[in-house]
């Protein structure tokens, strides 16, 4: 099922090439986002996944237009329906903003106006968009809470952000985000800081937003776990360039770039064998400003030879059918040996608990 | 055991039968074999009944720690996992002191220090330190790395009895630097001069700048990135080891958890719902809970079995559930689960676990 | 609610009683110096310093004196000034309070409606020229003493200007009440309140606009420009209201202390008779009833102040609603 998403024939939702954002510091340009480019297709899920500094938010923000620092330099470009996004005037992205694409934060509790109710925010959205009176659009807000499984919808409509919990406050807020019914969700980091039973509960509903609502998602997260279990795509991201970029059922089963081998790695396993250290990865990822001229991961990866320091960094190198890694070993004929997993030992819990279910559609397709 | 290499096919289309069924020594480990009963030593750390209450305005109350009773044995790694609100914190904080508890006891080395002076506690807080999870907030920015761990060295005095002399703390200090793989330089820099993993490292360093037996560290990585934090979960587990480190490891990432911990309490609510040895706990749960947070953990893997989550959210610990404080969202609740709280029960053998209706294992 | 509300009235009886035990003991109760003497002035008779002994039980215990006074004070209000011939101070601080309000209500009206419009035009316009010359211009407001701009202003209006066809409008110096002559009121208090306002314009603008610059990078205002409203929207509705609590505590307290007297300068120089002057009055006479009364009058404005804030800020915050 991810075979089609990268050349489809279709015109693809949103189409990135050569994203590249810069901040001014000390009289230079420095480049947080590098040439990052991808293909988001209708009601996919893309994963953008990076640690921090990786300038995954950036690029979220950058396709919002939400970056407005004095002297930022956005170049490339992102079609969205064959729309550009580089370089939009504030008023027709202000139109675009909410209505075609609507974005979800980290933090639910901040990303809420303390003073005002959730449903009267929520009708704010729908009314800037959408000539509706208010009675009309707090039926939609009640409506759509109900829909995002928020219990006694109308109520909850009437309270204020912080007398809900956090699951709570981020299903209210992907409520407000699918009001006006967007094509593109942008979710920075949706679960980050939420319980993992109730993250749990989040993924679920997102993953359900492409078959009820229609929506394509761009999940931003530096959890690889979230990835795996929610994302069709998959994209690495290492200070600021893209590393790999595939189907995630590939990227998991058959890393073609060392960081995304190495950071699978570093996961310690819940199941399975319970290794006596961890293969972690040395160092820490470089300041933009200190990046290396070649590949921005030369200095901690174990397999560092000669071509990769010299810039300019490795080109995106086809790996797979509908993946790519920027790294010059599969070039040379030596890529990666498949990844081993916990999968060939894992040990599920049996429990009393209702049967397993397989909900996820990539495990059997 | 990792098996034999599957292919990238085996991957995506996992088999279920062959996922459910473990691999009997998937969860064997030197580590675990070690079982605190089998070992005839006192515990180094006792909780008897510990209680801790928070008054809130309008007479309300909140009890962050709710009658917990466990042994830590030298040696060993405690994790105590949980989500927010089940008070893992506060009686990693209680453990050393650091916060009153407001019932109940601690036994460090045997002697009672729950309402020890902070004076007569002082000998003994050399001996039990803490690792926090803001590793820059935890660490005067005006300050020197060197100044800093130099600080508790020049406080206490030496093993001897006497103050310690200059030579005598600059050679604690490269030795801590060695210890915690960083570079002797790093001593005359200040604290926003490193990374956060650095800073972790320059923690954990002045944890054990006194040589102490026991580490209460709470969330030590969670504010960390992946490749980071494998580094200092292994610089935990590579200290233990080489100085025979007791751990109270507080975090609510389980596979974090496990890959550390001896044994692995799961707190509810203020209460221990499940205690047992780490594999046997994470994956045969007896209590639903346990059950449902090990599921709900993402794991790395595409095709990785998924159950339904757990409905609704953690009440509030200002008004807990009566009877079982899981009940309002257990799959398999009864009657009985709410109007009766369970206690801590043997299920096997060093695992107790706190439900009417434990699960069996498989 | 109820209980709130009763717990807020015993706080402000609390407050007002610690406040009035204080005055009295600085004023009254200090040793070595005899009150009788002080109230009865430079110069009394023996047979007016017997009267006074009896009048305020000075030969009797401290508690007394004390009760004595507050039931002068608040009860039977014949507390009486024997400095200014017996005069009695509560109907003096009742004519006064007028003037006073009238004074102060006034420039809080211009000076809230100003500031908040320059402090929100400069946040909105951050880092423009039109930014930084309101906020210039704010600093100017801040630097000019009120006494000094009070004293420019007579000098224009009053003399310099006067027979011009700008400032001939401007009447003579003091206070026409309100329910005499609204009209007149008003052109006699117009000038005052433009000046006592200066300064508060200075600060509160800068004060928004520092505010509404930090709250710019707040999470939830970057979920409304996300939500696609408008600039401005974003900027009243989200920012400048979440603003207003911060702004409503400073407005509270600075008001208060502006009833309860703290306009002195502004009353003086244009010689309005309100509490200000009263308590300037008291004290270069050292009339201690008239001090005594002019400071339990201010401190129940602010102690009252501080309740309406307390008020405001449960309509205007809902997370402060919440924690009582």
């Amino acid at each position: 099922m991810h075979a089609d998403t990268m050349p489809s024939p279709a015109l693809p939702l949103l189409d990135v090439r050569n994203l590249c954002v810069s901040f001014p510091s000390g009289g230079r340009l420095i480049p947080i986002v590098e040439n990052v480019s991808f293909t988001l297709a209708e009601q996919e899920i893309l994963g953008l996944v990076g640690e921090s500094g990786s300038g995954k938010s950036v690029t979220a923000m950058a396709l919002m237009g939400l970056i407005d620092s004095p002297g930022v330099v956005i170049t490339g470009s992102a079609l969205f329906r064959g729309q550009e996004l580089v370089g939009l005037p504030q008023k027709q992205l202000r139109r675009l903003r909410g209505r075609q694409i609507a974005m979800i934060f980290q933090d639910p509790m901040t990303a809420f106006t303390p003073v005002y109710t959730i449903g009267w925010q929520i009708d704010e959205q729908i009314r800037a968009h959408e000539k509706l009176s208010r009675k009309q659009a707090r039926a939609r807000t009640v409506q759509l809470l109900g829909e995002m499984g928020v219990p006694d919808p109308a109520r909850t409509a009437d309270r204020y952000p912080h007398q809900l919990s956090g699951g709570l406050r981020q299903r209210a807020m992907i409520a407000m985000a699918l009001s006006c019914n967007p094509a593109l969700l942008i979710a920075d980091e949706p679960t980050t800081a939420l319980d993992v039973t109730v993250q749990a509960q989040i993924l679920d509903l997102i993953r359900n937003l492409r078959t009820s609502h229609g929506s394509s998602v761009l999940l931003i997260t530096h959890d690889m776990g979230v990835v795996a279990e929610t994302c069709d795509a998959t994209l690495v991201l290492y200070s600021g360039r893209v590393a790999e970029t595939g189907p995630t059922a590939d990227v998991f089963a058959r890393p073609g770039h060392p960081y995304t081998t190495a950071l699978l790695a570093s996961i310690p396993p819940l199941y399975g064998a319970r290794p006596d250290r961890l293969p972690a990865i040395a160092g820490a990822p470089p300041a933009p400003l200190h990046r290396p001229a070649g590949c921005a991961f030369g200095p901690r990866c174990q397999f560092v030879h000669t071509p990769c320091l010299a810039a300019p960094p490795p080109a995106l190198f086809a790996v797979g059918p509908s993946q790519a890694a920027a790294c010059v070993l599969p070039a040379e004929g030596t890529p990666l040996p498949p990844r081993l997993t916990e999968g060939a030992v894992v040990t599920a819990p049996v429990s009393s608990q209702p049967p397993a279910q397989f909900s996820s559609p990539e495990a059997q397709s | 055991m990792t098996g034999s290499p599957s292919s990238p096919a085996d991957q995506s289309s996992a088999d279920p039968v062959a996922q459910t069924a473990h691999g009997p020594s998937g969860h064997a480990n030197a580590k675990t074999m070690l079982r605190p009963t089998d070992t005839a030593t006192a515990p180094l750390l006792s909780v008897r009944d510990l209680s801790k209450t928070y008054d809130l305005p309008r007479g309300q109350s909140l009890k962050a720690v709710d009658g917990i009773s466990l042994d830590v044995m030298p040696g060993e790694v405690l994790g105590l996992v949980g989500e927010s609100g089940c008070g893992k914190s506060t009686l990693g904080r209680c453990l050393l002191r650091l916060t009153d508890a407001t019932s109940g006891q601690i036994l460090f080395e045997g002697q009672d220090i729950t309402r020890l002076s902070e004076r007569a506690l002082r000998p003994l807080r050399q001996r039990m330190q803490m690792v926090f999870q803001d590793s820059y907030a935890s660490l005067n920015p005006r300050r020197r790395i060197g100044d800093l761990l130099a600080e508790p060295l020049k406080v206490h005095p030496g093993p001897d009895g006497r103050k310690r002399t200059p030579a005598v703390i600059t050679g604690r200090l490269h030795d801590l630097m060695e210890l915690v793989s960083l570079p002797v330089t790093a001593l005359d820099r200040y604290p926003h001069e490193f990374s956060g993993g650095q800073r972790q490292r320059i923690n954990i360093a002045r944890a054990l700048a006194l040589s102490p037996r026991l580490v209460v560290a709470d969330e030590p990585v969670s504010a960390l990135d992946v490749s980071v934090q494998a580094q200092i979960v292994n610089l935990f587990a590579d200290l233990q080891a080489q100085l025979g480190l007791t751990y109270v490891f507080v975090a609510h990432d389980l596979a974090v958890v496990r890959q550390i911990s001896t044994r692995v309490a799961v707190m509810y609510l203020g209460a221990i719902v499940e205690i047992g040895e780490t594999d046997d706990v994470l994956h045969h749960p007896a209590h639903p809970y346990t059950a449902a947070l090990t599921q709900a953990v993402p794991r790395p893997e595409v095709g990785a079995l998924r159950h339904p989550p757990l409905r609704g959210d953690i009440p509030s610990p200002v008004a807990r559930p009566s009877g079982c404080r899981f009940h309002t969202r257990c799959p398999a609740v009864e009657d009985r689960c709410r109007t009766e709280e369970p206690t801590l029960q043997p299920v096997r053998s060093g695992h107790d676990v706190a439900c009417h209706f434990p699960l069996a294992a498989n | 609610m109820i209980t709130a509300l009763l717990r807020r009235l015993g706080q402000t009886v609390f407050v007002l009683f610690g406040i009035s035990a204080l005055v009295f003991m600085v004023f009254f109760a200090t040793p070595g110096a005899d009150p009788t003497a002080r109230i009865a002035g430079r110069n009394a008779s023996p047979q007016t310093m017997e009267k006074v002994r009896k009048e305020y039980g000075f030969d009797r215990p401290l508690p007394v004196q004390y009760a004595t006074m507050m039931k002068k004070l608040f009860i039977t209000q014949d507390l009486a000034s024997y400095v200014d011939r017996g005069e009695l101070v509560v109907p003096e601080i009742a004519r006064a309070a007028p003037v006073t309000v009238s004074l102060v209500c006034g420039a809080a009206v211009i000076w809230v409606v100003v500031s908040i419009a320059m402090g929100t035009v400069a946040a909105a316009l951050k880092g423009t020229w039109i930014d930084r010359s309101l906020m210039m211009l704010g600093l100017v407001g801040i630097s000019m003493p009120v006494f000094w701009l009070g004293q420019v202003t007579n000098l224009v209006t009053q003399s310099r200007y006067h027979d011009t066809w700008l400032f001939s409008w401007v009447p003579g110096l003091g206070y026409v009440p309100l329910t005499e002559n609204p009209w007149g009121w008003f052109k006699a208090l117009v000038i005052p309140w433009v000046v006592l306002a200066v300064m508060f314009i200075g600060i509160y603008s800068r004060v928004l606009r520092a505010d509404l610059v930090a709250l710019s990078g707040e999470d939830f205002m970057r979920t409304a420009r996300a939500k696609g409203l408008s600039p401005t929207r974003v900027l009243l509705r989200h920012g400048l209201r979440t603003s207003l609590v911060t702004f409503v505590s400073l407005f509270g307290l600075d008001f208060a202390q502006l009833v309860g007297g703290g306009a002195l300068l502004t009353e003086v120089v244009f010689g309005l008779p309100g509490v200000g002057r009263l308590t300037y009055q008291a004290l270069t006479n050292l009339d201690l009833p008239l001090i005594m009364a002019t400071v339990m009058y201010s401190a129940v404005f602010v102690v009252l102040a501080n309740a309406v804030v307390d008020s405001v800020y449960l309509l205007l915050d809902p997370r402060v609603r919440d924690a009582r």
